[in-house]
């Protein structure tokens, strides 16, 4: 019979995932992988892996890794990419590492257009160290370190990174989607897809953001927090393209 | 060869460059400015790369992921901007990225003075970082010595995989002196250097042998072995220090860097006077040598001095470590970015020999 879908190679066949129950953070790795297998590009292919559960994927791929201080992946990215223009590096950060801690880092890495690939998984919440509260964080929603909700007066508003980015000449790519049903799942795939061709290309600073769920950190079950994500997270943080240089070319 | 005349601080990139040098990252803080702009001209002459980065932070991040590619990698700061860099520091520590990095000291604490200081040697030989780790230190007393430390400061690096530091000050960066410099590193011998990187360097590798490059883990046993293979690292290093008219010597200085050259011009002063006066002079500060001290007559010397640009005295620390009681130890100090003047040393040691009633 003849095998039409399996386990990507770019993840170790004898890890099992650590990710918590509805985390998407696994199917996002897996999405990764296929991509970098379909380009074949496993072999010269640097995950520059973020603080918090992204480190997580350091266990799980066959590929080359570092796990960058905290926020600074685009800082580590452009040394990397820089002194090895024919590698293939990507970055694969959260809310509060790219956003938060790491915003300097990510904000001039776009604005010099580094050719390298940015995954931002945007889940509104701090994951591995507890839920406490990400500059992502909607609007009256509950943290540990926010415990009676977001409130604009002391906390400010959520920061929306493809449109904060977009502002910027630079970047190449800036799109955000999600994985909350296949079809999403399918177009988060082609935005990444897209995003590491473009620095295959020698395009630019490329970044897809993912927004997705955290039922952990939520205090929720699964199906719930996809509930939740389908109704308040993309309320907040509109799926679509923020730039595409690509169409401006002839 | 012949000598050229040059400023500290580009005189350290020129030896950068031709140590093999191709990356650079930092960010403007006086009094180092001079390498980044350096750099900025230099670099792409060589086929190197240069970023101003956003921060120090960014920029040691910058180094530390150009060191992970496999390249040779410098940053630089001053001081303040050296407490910045200490998060990519230590990772490089962690990690085993051979990260060189200089530090042209100023005043502090804070942001203090823009001008010359000793005030980081606590931070510079005891904790560049969190995490208990070590590093080679050199501190240079002339632009020469800054050269040469330098251009070794990456063999040792690639050599232990471990990030080394140059240790200089306002004085020795911002003055010119004439200096030979070393020789260019042909392409031939810096494409060996990469290529004896390649099984670790974050170029891609074949599935199923990866780089994993490992600023920390999971495993409390792998990173407890880790701990003790870098313990045993540091072991394997052994201290450089200069002696200056030891032999006789009632009164011994101890001093580094800047400090130590306007001492030597001190003992020569008082040496024509008759005063039996000499100097211990650490050239690497971490390791420390403390075997230097040994080579002391305690019979004949009464008193070691302590000379830094430094208030509270922080040298002294491993002074009084290495003397283990067996002489007593005075200090003299300026600070504040306030240059040590002969005069302090010389006022320092009257006051002394007036007590022994010499």
């Amino acid at each position: 019979m003849e095998k039409i879908y399996g386990r990507t190679k770019f993840i170790c066949e004898d890890q099992v995932s650590g990710f918590c129950p509805g985390c998407m953070h696994s199917t996002i790795g897996k999405l990764i992988g296929e991509v970098c297998e379909e380009l074949d590009i496993i072999e010269r292919t640097f995950l520059i892996t973020g603080v918090g559960c992204c480190g997580l994927h350091m266990e799980y791929v066959v590929c080359d890794n570092v796990t960058a201080p905290h926020g600074r992946a685009c800082a580590v990215g452009t040394g990397l990419k820089r002194v090895n223009p024919n590698s293939v590096y990507i970055s694969y950060q959260g809310d509060g590492d790219l956003a938060s801690i790491g915003l300097a880092e990510t904000m001039h890495a776009a604005n010099r257009g580094e050719n390298f690939t940015v995954i931002f998984v945007n889940n509104g919440i701090y994951g591995m160290t507890g839920g406490q509260m990400a500059p992502t964080t909607l609007v009256g929603m509950k943290a540990t370190t926010a415990p009676k909700g977001r409130d604009p007066k002391e906390h400010g508003y959520p920061m929306h990174m493809c449109e904060i980015l977009s502002q910027l000449t630079a970047p190449y790519y800036l799109e955000r989607t999600s994985c909350n049903t296949p079809a999403n799942v399918m177009k988060t795939k082609k935005a990444i897809k897209k995003a590491i061709q473009n620095q295959l290309d020698g395009k630019g600073f490329s970044m897809v953001e993912i927004v997705t769920s955290c039922p952990t950190n939520w205090g929720m079950d699964a199906l719930s927090a996809l509930d939740f994500l389908e109704e308040k997270m993309l309320a907040e943080y509109p799926l679509g393209v923020y730039r595409d240089r690509s169409k401006e070319e002839v | 060869m012949a000598r050229v005349l040059m400023k500290g601080t580009e005189a350290i990139a020129e030896a950068a460059v031709r140590a093999g040098c191709r990356f650079f990252a930092g960010y403007p803080i006086t009094p180092q400015n001079e390498i980044p702009e350096y750099m900025s001209r230099r670099m792409p002459e060589v086929g190197g790369v240069f970023v101003q980065g956003e921060s120090e932070v960014a920029s040691v991040n910058m180094a530390f992921g150009a060191c992970c590619g496999g390249e040779r990698a410098m940053t630089s700061s001053a001081s303040t901007g050296i407490s910045l860099k200490s998060e990519g520091i230590s990772y490089s520590a962690a990690a085993r990225v051979p990260l060189v990095y200089v530090n042209v000291q100023r005043g502090g604490p804070g942001i203090g003075t823009i001008q010359p200081s000793q005030m980081d040697y606590l931070q510079a030989t005891k904790a560049s970082g969190n995490g208990g780790f070590r590093m080679i230190v050199f501190a240079p007393a002339t632009v020469q010595e800054a050269v040469d430390m330098t251009y070794r400061a990456f063999e040792l690096a690639d050599r232990d995989r471990n990030p080394v530091l140059v240790l200089s000050d306002g004085v020795v960066g911002t003055m010119m002196e004439p200096v030979e410099l070393p020789p260019m590193k042909t392409e031939e011998e810096l494409a060996a250097i990469k290529e004896s990187k390649k099984e670790w360097a974050g170029i891609g590798h074949p599935i199923g042998k990866r780089s994993w490059i490992e600023p920390g883990t999971w495993d409390t046993d792998r990173w407890e072995k880790a701990n003790q293979w870098n313990a045993s690292l540091y072991e394997t290093w052994t201290s450089e220090y200069t002696t200056y008219l030891l032999e006789d010597a009632q009164i011994v200085i101890a001093a580094y860097g800047i400090s130590a050259r306007i001492a030597k011009s001190a003992i020569d002063d008082l040496r024509a006077e008759g005063v039996k006066i000499g100097m211990i002079r650490p050239q690497i500060i971490n390791p420390y040598p403390y075997e230097a001290y040994d080579e002391i007559n305690y019979d004949v010397c009464k008193m070691i001095l302590d000379v830094e640009m430094a208030n509270p005295a922080l040298h002294v620390v491993d002074v009084e470590k290495a003397v283990k009681d067996r002489c007593p130890i005075r200090t003299c100090l300026r600070s504040g970015g306030n240059v040590m003047q002969k005069k302090n040393i010389l006022d320092a040691v009257k006051e002394i020999l007036k007590e022994q009633g010499a």
